[in-house]
């Protein structure tokens, strides 16, 4: 098998910068979710499509972002 | 342009292609855990879980020397095994496993330059079959751990001055904003770094594609912030992963030859009584 359509794109989820990497493998589509900074996985998903596979680890993501506080300094 | 002091401790995805079925060459994926392999990996590698296989799961610390001597040959890997690991996050956990394999005498060990991240970027072909078991005899060295650094050398190099010391975590960790990387558990008790300590993020090392960057912008990414090697240079982080990755960086791309990594990093440090903590951005160099 080969990989196909792989691509990346950043976007914000509740003010933290997340890169969203997908690709697609056999006929499943693969999304990982890193928080760039300093680059840890925090979401993996799968999906019939780009969109799907996108969505749901946005959601996951999303999810996980939410319970990061921040502390002033 | 100079070279790396260790160009050998590289290789390039295109070299793994060309080797893929060579006896003397075992390819293993290195990451957190394997969710990412199971999707798909680098043909006839195997799979090794940071959080299982690469650490002692009972007591913090790296794997004992009995049970690396059991991961090698499960693994197929004897003492002249050429090792290439590969993995997730610009091989943040590849590097983990490097160093623990160059602690306990590994000849000959690299990184695939770009890890999986370019392997995909580059639609190589990629399996789902995991191999079968290896079997190999191992008999490890050491641990050697001049590569390491324990909370009382840190502590002692702290109050004397004596090294230099790099916190290549995020900004956001350095300077106490957030107790974890954003989306993960907060694992310690207060947040900020070690006095005197600079803060140069672990992936500034890397390219977009996830190789390293030339040995030029390297030294210059450490010498402007105080790290050009001219003291013992000790490299930390949270948990001890990614400054294995910048302890690589340092050690075999700079050739630093005094360079060591803290494990502990600040799950340990962050989390002891009475312990110096400076929180904010500080400007001094050492």
């Amino acid at each position: 098998m080969k990989v196909e359509n792989h691509a990346e794109r950043r976007i914000e989820i509740g003010g933290w910068e997340v890169n969203l990497r997908t690709y697609q493998i056999g006929e499943t589509f693969y999304c990982k979710a890193d928080n760039v900074s300093p680059g840890a996985n925090i979401a993996r998903s799968t999906g019939a499509t780009r969109d799907e596979a996108e969505q749901k680890a946005i959601s996951k993501a999303t999810e996980r972002l939410a319970a990061t506080k921040r502390r002033a300094v | 342009m100079s070279e790396y002091a260790s160009p050998d401790s590289l290789v390039s995805t295109d070299w793994v292609s060309q080797h893929l079925t060579d006896a003397n060459v075992r390819v293993v994926e290195v990451d957190v855990d394997t969710n990412a392999y199971n999707e798909g990996h680098v043909p006839g590698a195997y799979a090794w879980a940071w959080n299982t296989q690469l650490c002692d799961t009972v007591r913090r610390d790296i794997l004992t020397r009995k049970h690396f001597e059991k991961l090698m040959s499960e693994t197929g890997i004897s003492n002249s095994t050429t090792v290439i690991l590969y993995g997730d996050s610009n091989n943040w956990f590849a590097a983990w496993a490097l160093w623990q394999m160059k602690m306990y005498g590994h000849a000959d060990v690299r990184i695939m330059n770009g890890g999986r991240k370019k392997w995909l970027a580059e639609a190589r072909e990629v399996s789902r079959e995991t191999p079968a078991p290896g079997a190999a005899k191992y008999d490890a060295t050491g641990p050697d751990n001049s590569m390491r650094a324990f909370l009382d050398q840190v502590m002692a190099a702290y109050e004397g001055r004596s090294h230099q010391m790099v916190d290549v975590r995020s900004p956001a960790e350095f300077t106490g904003e957030i107790l974890a990387p954003p989306g993960l558990p907060e694992t310690c008790q207060r947040g900020g770094h070690i006095p005197h300590a600079r803060n140069i993020p672990w992936g500034k090392a890397c390219n977009d594609d996830g190789t390293f960057k030339s040995a030029d912008e390297l030294r210059a990414l450490y010498g402007a912030e105080g790290i050009d090697g001219s003291k013992p240079v000790i490299a930390y982080c949270r948990i001890g992963e990614r400054s294995s990755h910048t302890w690589f960086v340092l050690k075999y791309l700079l050739g630093f030859d005094r360079v060591t990594n803290y494990d502990g990093s600040w799950t340990e440090w962050g989390n002891l009584v009475g312990v110096p903590v400076e929180r904010g951005v500080v400007a001094a160099k050492v």
